[in-house]
């Protein structure tokens, strides 16, 4: 790692951990006890860690001269281990809040450990911890691969994913100490935030310098998704966490926007999370890494410029379906519910672009259980999509706002479609990082495969009982005309789906240690390939192999 | 056949993020400017009034343990739900609330009307744990919140931030905030009289969790919660079949 820096760049690493070191001590002085202050001491602590491994290598021999030849995979690796740490640490805490649903007194009655507390470290591990590495580390690769040309930059990359990390590590450790600004999927405080906006514009001018040195003349599919993910998340992010600190020495701060504006922005930004970080940085995976394994050419290219307008249009409209029959006035809920509906088009056009790619490599389906996990990818994504359009419809939402129903689609979303397009995906890439001949154990992706499969179902079929017979419950009248049922007899009916989902999770999680381990067994036993073909960047001599889209 | 105008775009990257910055923008400008000028979208009420110093903290509190996760304050234009835990929400409610509560999630029942539906002696055996009030309840216990002091040094702070976010405080309100906090629950010492003053006649002065000399983060929560739905008369008003507002005798 280290070595591939230079002895200059190994000081400007030093200089700005130095930086960060710095910052992290002015935030402990100031803070003292409250949480800000905490915080400084991670950051301290984080920077410190990261330097002493610098300087452990700092006198070790200089990179050999063709390292500009060369792609850059380093980073590349260690998002993946961070990732797949990241993916056990925030599934682990989602079984655990699924199973204090079921048992309250798994919070053994401390503060940390509560429903409210823990819920955000679930969602901001496998969010953006395990997906945001994932993501991190298929944009470092596709961009690489794709352009034919190195990472446009030796620290810069390092910077991102490690930056990327510590503003993970601040915002969970932060809901622990109840840190948060209670706006879901952008729960961490101002200083996180503000740190966020630093990794991300570098990232933004990494991939965007990385695109300029391309040896194509087109941009690849796959870096037009991930382009709007990084550039469209930097503008969700920055609008939805305006705020004012109470001080620049404490962790609290006040949204500036009010009530019914903060809803829409809230849900503006908490929608296209979804649009952006869920759907289109993963979108970019699938672009990718699906041909490659199917071998196959992606089906229509006008396909990919419909659906990917379309999303990038469409999706921004959609955000006031989160706030139906609420005060939020009718003409934006309307607009809401009429773009969620056409979004199916776009929707549907990439997973249909995808499905008639595999037409004609079904029998590689059904031998090979990497590309099985993104068929079931796909499969899913145009279920949650066509679930989530349903969902949209305001009669429709009437029902299933506030239920369980918005936790089953989530999770068909979440684990069926995000989950498996990333295991997929790193199943591809990982043997081919590594130069492997293949994975440690193609058994062990078939059981993770299965284990996820059976988790992702149990799990989705139970809060969709659930979440619908919670909805009916609130809304029987007897003959009377009164409600029949009190709101603790619809949350007694709920036991037995929240045993049900617990049980489904844990599968899930253990899937995902299975695919932690075969992942390490294959860096570290797994027999190297036999060198079949250069993967080396375009230096105007080799023909370099990149998946050229269909026309 | 003719090259197809994307195939242009697609050669550079500068035009490419032009592109999509255009086209991601549209909606939200569309959606979200005219909530701010539009004047109808949050309605005019004369006798709105502002969080204290103390159910301000504990609305921090509400937020530090996400209760907002397991419940909403927002009541949906629904029947069922207008019968089931009042007059639908409206937007001048949450007009002083940085940020909104209204959450996406009922695991537990709407809040946005539970002032004055118990008593502070039932929130406070609730709290401490659900379970002993509500046998079949999956809400967490929150027993150190009695326990633990609550922290008023910072508030005259957080009047100050609320009053950069634009919201009414005065000077004296920023000012006072400590011994309002400690005022509000204690009924008979003499920072009492200033909360009413200040707040507004209507504001509930009590010993929250029953001791009065110790100010615990347990008095806070429970004052935010009787507060809850009683910032304002207007939603029972504007409903068409008017509802009485809850008028405990604590
Ligand atoms: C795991 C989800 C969960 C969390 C977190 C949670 N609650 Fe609850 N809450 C419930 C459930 C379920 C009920 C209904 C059963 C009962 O009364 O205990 C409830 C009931 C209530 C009630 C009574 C409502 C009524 O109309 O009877 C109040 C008040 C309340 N919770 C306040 C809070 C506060 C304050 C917090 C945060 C400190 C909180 N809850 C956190 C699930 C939760
Ligand atoms: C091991 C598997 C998992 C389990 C057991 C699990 C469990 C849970 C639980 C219990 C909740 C809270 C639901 C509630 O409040 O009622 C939740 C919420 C959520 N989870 Fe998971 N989860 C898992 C995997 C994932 C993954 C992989 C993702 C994303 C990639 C994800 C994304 C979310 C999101 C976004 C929410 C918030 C939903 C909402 O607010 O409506 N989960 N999960
Ligand atoms: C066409 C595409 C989609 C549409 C129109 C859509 C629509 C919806 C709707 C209507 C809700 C319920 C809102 C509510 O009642 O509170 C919802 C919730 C949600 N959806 Fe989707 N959905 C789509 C695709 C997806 C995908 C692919 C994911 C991926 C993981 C996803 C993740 C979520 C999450 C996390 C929530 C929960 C938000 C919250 O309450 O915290 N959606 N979606």
């Amino acid at each position: 790692m280290v070595q591939q820096l230079t002895t200059g760049e190994r000081q400007n690493a030093l200089v700005i951990l130095l930086c960060i070191f710095v910052v992290g001590l002015a935030m402990a002085a100031l803070g003292g006890f409250d949480p800000f202050g905490v915080h400084g001491v991670v950051v301290m602590l984080y920077s410190g860690g990261i330097a002493a491994l610098v300087m452990k290598h700092y006198y070790d021999p200089e990179p050999a001269p063709g390292r500009q030849s060369q792609y850059y995979d380093d980073p590349i690796k260690v998002a993946i281990a961070f990732s797949l740490a990241w993916a056990v640490f925030g599934m682990f805490m989602g079984v655990w809040t699924a199973a204090q649903l079921a048992w309250p007194d798994l919070a053994f009655d401390s503060g940390w450990s509560s429903f409210g507390r823990l819920r955000p470290t679930h969602t901001t591990g496998v969010i953006f911890g395990f997906g945001g590495n994932a993501l991190i580390a298929t944009a470092f690769h596709v961009v690489q691969r794709t352009s034919r040309a190195r990472l446009a930059g030796q620290i810069s990359p390092w910077f991102v994913l490690l930056g990327y990390n510590l503003f993970c590590i601040v915002a969970v450790t932060g809901y622990f100490m109840g840190v948060t600004q209670s706006k879901e999927y952008a729960e961490p405080e101002w200083y996180a935030d503000l740190w966020l906006v630093v990794v991300w514009v570098t990232f933004f001018l990494l991939f965007l310098a990385t695109i300029a040195r391309r040896k194509e003349p087109h941009i690849y599919v796959a870096n037009w998704y991930f382009m709007a993910f990084i550039v469209v998340v930097a503008i969700l992010h920055i609008v939805n966490n305006l705020a004012v600190p109470i001080s620049f020495a404490r962790a609290k701060s006040y949204t500036i926007w009010p009530g019914v504006q903060d809803a829409m922005v809230q849900w503006w930004y908490g929608h296209n999370a979804v649009a952006f970080f869920l759907t289109a940085g993963f979108l970019g995976m699938l672009y990718y890494y699906l041909p490659i394994r199917a071998q196959r050419p992606i089906f229509s290219y006008r396909l990919s410029i419909l659906s990917f307008w379309g999303i990038t249009f469409f999706y921004m409209w959609a955000g006031s379906h989160h706030l139906h029959y609420t005060a939020l006035p009718h003409w934006v809920q309307n607009l809401g519910m009429t773009f969620s509906v056409m979004l199916l088009v776009p929707s549907w056009a990439s997973a249909g672009n995808a499905l008639l790619t595999l037409n004609g490599a079904w029998h590689k389906v059904r031998d090979d259980a990497t590309l099985r996990f993104i068929t079931v990818a796909v499969v899913f994504y145009g279920l949650s999509t066509f679930e989530g359009s349903f969902l949209a419809i305001r009669p429709v939402n009437a029902l299933s706002h506030y239920t369980d129903w918005t936790v089953g689609h989530v999770h068909a979303g979440a684990l069926g479609w995000v989950a498996f397009i990333t295991f997929g995906s790193l199943y591809t890439l990982v043997p081919s990082l590594w130069k492997r001949e293949g994975m440690y154990s193609p058994a062990l992706v078939e059981v993770h495969f299965w284990l996820a499969v059976t988790g992702t179902l149990i799990y989705v079929f139970a809060m969709w009982n659930s979440g619908i017979l919670q909805g009916l419950m609130w809304r029987t009248y007897t003959q009377e005309g009164t409600l029949a049922y009190s709101f603790l007899d619809s949350l007694v009916a709920m036991y037995p789906y929240y045993i049900a989902r617990a049980f489904g999770g844990l599968l899930f999680l253990l899937g995902a240690m299975v695919a932690a381990f075969n992942i390490w067994m294959t860096v570290r036993e797994a027999p190297a390939a036999a060198e079949k073909q250069a993967d080396i960047p375009d230096t105007g001599l080799a023909p370099g192999a990149s998946p050229a889209p269909a026309e | 056949m003719p090259e197809l105008f994307h195939r242009k775009i697609e050669r550079t990257a500068i035009g490419f993020v032009i592109a999509i910055i255009a086209a991601a923008s549209v909606g939200g400008i569309v959606e979200i400017a005219p909530l701010f000028t539009i004047h109808q979208t949050v309605e005019d009420t004369p006798d709105m009034r502002l969080y204290t110093p103390l159910e301000l903290a504990g609305r921090d509190i509400y937020i530090r343990e996400g209760c907002y996760g397991c419940h909403s304050q927002m009541i949906r234009t629904l029947r069922d739900e207008v019968e089931r835990y009042g007059p639908y929400s409206l937007a001048v409610e949450s007009k002083y609330d940085h940020p909104m509560l209204w959450g996406s999630k009922r695991t537990g029942p709407d809040l946005a009307r539970i002032g004055g539906k118990y008593s502070d002696f039932w929130h406070v055996a609730h709290l401490t744990n659900p379970r002993d009030v509500v046998p079949e309840s999956n809400m967490p216990a929150y027993r150190w919140l009695a326990r633990t002091a609550l922290d008023t040094g910072d508030l005259g702070l957080h009047l100050r931030a609320q009053q950069a976010v634009r919201v009414p405080y005065t000077d004296e309100m920023v000012a006072n905030a400590a011994a309002d906090a400690f005022g509000q629950a204690a009924p008979n010492s003499p920072f009492a009289a200033g909360v009413t003053q200040r707040y507004g006649e209507k504001t509930q002065v009590s010993a929250f969790d029953g001791v009065v000399p110790r100010l615990t983060e347990m008095d806070a929560l429970v004052a935010y919660l009787q507060v809850l739905g009683r910032l304002t008369d207007a939603a029972y008003a504007n409903t068409a079949a008017p509802q009485q507002a809850p008028n405990p005798t604590n």
